[in-house]
């Protein structure tokens, strides 16, 4: 450990980490920083080839670019460097490779309308199979007011 | 609100209240969002940089839970203003440093804060005092809400919300908790317990987050892993094991200085009161560094020169923002050196 006291005046001295302790010094940690653990492995992965000259069709970004700058330039650059990203992502995230989380409100109602519409479309085709008009043509009709809103 | 009526408080996350106060100093949790339509930060130009803090300030501000917030725009605020904020937890050193259009919306009790144009659009983050996670949870879930109602996130439906750096991705969620560990440092524990956190996956860092050291034994320890896992999952980890084992440890390890090595640890607390009480200059690090073992002192019943109160008033107001604030003008490092050690003195006098 080295340590530069600069008051009263400049006064250097070279402490091992025990007796930096004891002398009431603040111990500086070693860790690396996310980012930094995040650019060893978007380095080594370069090693193993590819994806230098990729660009993002939408904001341009290269995956040079963001080996170097570890941040990405449009939520578009999760499609196209997608073959590249996926092994890092699942790497930092501890085998994670699908969202269990929140989903936003609006993207909710999206699910629940696709989810509801597929339900609706196998009674419609129930409905048929059975000769059943009247209950398809009211299936129908959700079906249409489902697909308006 | 303005940035000086803030200063005349501790804020939110010194106020020592909540469960396990006496080892947690505090809790916060922030949500990362960026605007689905726009580019990320990395690649928008100060047109659409602009634009993007235009609509996210006003969204917050119409929201409910923000319509009282103090909006700071950090292009045009003040270097001393902006550390200050810094100094609070209120924003990130990087936020503070940056450059271009970009600001944060900050709730009248400081338990909310939203930084617009930092590593992503928004950056959305809840502050108590001591263990509160769900709380905040429950809160910033809430600001989320009513912003999404009138906003369209970046959002796949495998990988979840999209975030500039990958290593967000997902819930987009940082749980992360303030915590006062002394005794295990003293005990030379702390690296043990730190490598058995970052064998979790857990990242621990000093007082400022990222990089930063841990100065006055403060320690924050924090999620890194956001895919692939719930919010609910990742809080309930923190709340019910993480902290209350590393909460255990510290409790432990004081109980052994007071039972094994008590005149060391009241000669380590005396030292520190008599130095803040007669040094006539004094830098922000050292200060911190007594204030801990005072803190460690007052939570164990073995210091009553001044309270918990008083302590938060001198690790908060010593800090360099927060001193030049107080003196209202700028000072260089040396000038701030004998003011802190005035102040100090002042406060801590015989009444």
């Amino acid at each position: 450990m080295h340590i530069t006291d600069t008051m009263p005046e400049k006064r250097e001295q070279h402490l091992c980490e025990d007796c930096a302790e004891k002398a009431g010094v603040i111990i500086k940690q070693t860790h690396h920083t996310t980012n930094e653990i995040l650019q060893q492995f978007i380095k080594h992965k370069t090693g193993l080839g590819g994806g230098d000259d990729l660009a993002c069709p939408k904001c341009g970004l290269t995956f040079k670019e963001f080996q170097v700058k570890g941040l990405l330039g449009c939520p578009h650059d999760y499609v196209a460097f997608a073959a590249l990203l996926t092994p890092l992502i699942q790497r930092a995230h501890e085998g994670g490779t699908h969202h269990v989380g929140k989903v936003p409100p609006t993207a909710e109602a999206t699910v629940k309308k696709q989810t509801g519409l597929l339900r609706l479309r196998r009674e419609l085709q129930e409905a048929i199979d059975q000769e059943n008009y009247e209950r398809a043509a009211r299936v129908r009709d959700q079906i249409r007011t489902l697909e308006i809103g | 609100m303005t940035i000086d009526d803030l200063t005349k408080t501790t804020g939110e996350w010194l106020r020592g209240v909540g469960p396990m106060s006496d080892i947690v100093v505090s809790s916060r949790i922030r949500l990362a969002r960026n605007l689905a339509e726009h580019p990320f930060l990395t690649t928008a130009d100060a047109g659409q940089r602009t634009e993007i803090y235009r609509c996210l300030s006003q969204a917050i501000t119409s929201t409910s839970p923000g319509k009282d917030d103090l909006l700071v725009d950090l292009e045009t605020a003040d270097l001393i203003d902006r550390n200050v904020l810094v100094e609070r937890h209120l924003i990130s050193r990087q936020h503070a440093a940056a450059e271009g259009s970009r600001g944060v919306t900050v709730s009248p009790n400081e338990t909310r804060a939203v930084m617009i144009n930092e590593e992503d659009h928004l950056r959305m983050q809840g502050l108590r005092s001591g263990l509160q996670l769900e709380e905040l949870w429950a809160e910033i879930n809430d600001v989320d809400d009513s912003l999404a109602k009138d906003l369209a996130f970046a959002f796949d439906r495998r990988l979840g919300y999209l975030t500039a750096c990958p290593t967000n991705v997902g819930t987009g969620i940082r749980v992360s908790v303030m915590l006062h560990l002394p005794a295990l440092r003293l005990t030379k524990e702390i690296e043990r317990v730190a490598r058995a956190a970052r064998d979790l996956r857990l990242a621990v860092r000093g007082l400022y987050g990222e990089g930063t050291e841990a100065i006055g034994d403060l320690y924050q320890v924090s999620n890194q892993t956001t895919l692939g896992k719930s919010e609910e999952a990742i809080i309930h980890t923190f709340s019910e094991t993480i902290i209350p084992n590393i909460v255990g440890y510290e409790r432990t390890a004081r109980e052994t200085l007071a039972r094994h090595h008590e005149s060391q640890l009241d000669d380590r607390i005396g030292r520190a009161y008599g130095v803040l009480c007669n040094a006539r200059r004094i830098s922000s690090g050292e200060t911190q560094s007594l204030l801990s073992p005072i803190h460690m002192g007052i939570q164990m019943g073995r210091f009553k020169e001044f309270d918990l109160h008083t302590l938060h008033e001198l690790f908060l107001y010593t800090q360099p923002a927060h001193l030049q604030k107080m003196q209202g003008r700028s000072l260089d490092e040396d000038q701030r050196a004998v003011a802190r050690a005035d102040y100090i003195r002042k406060r801590l006098a015989p009444k």
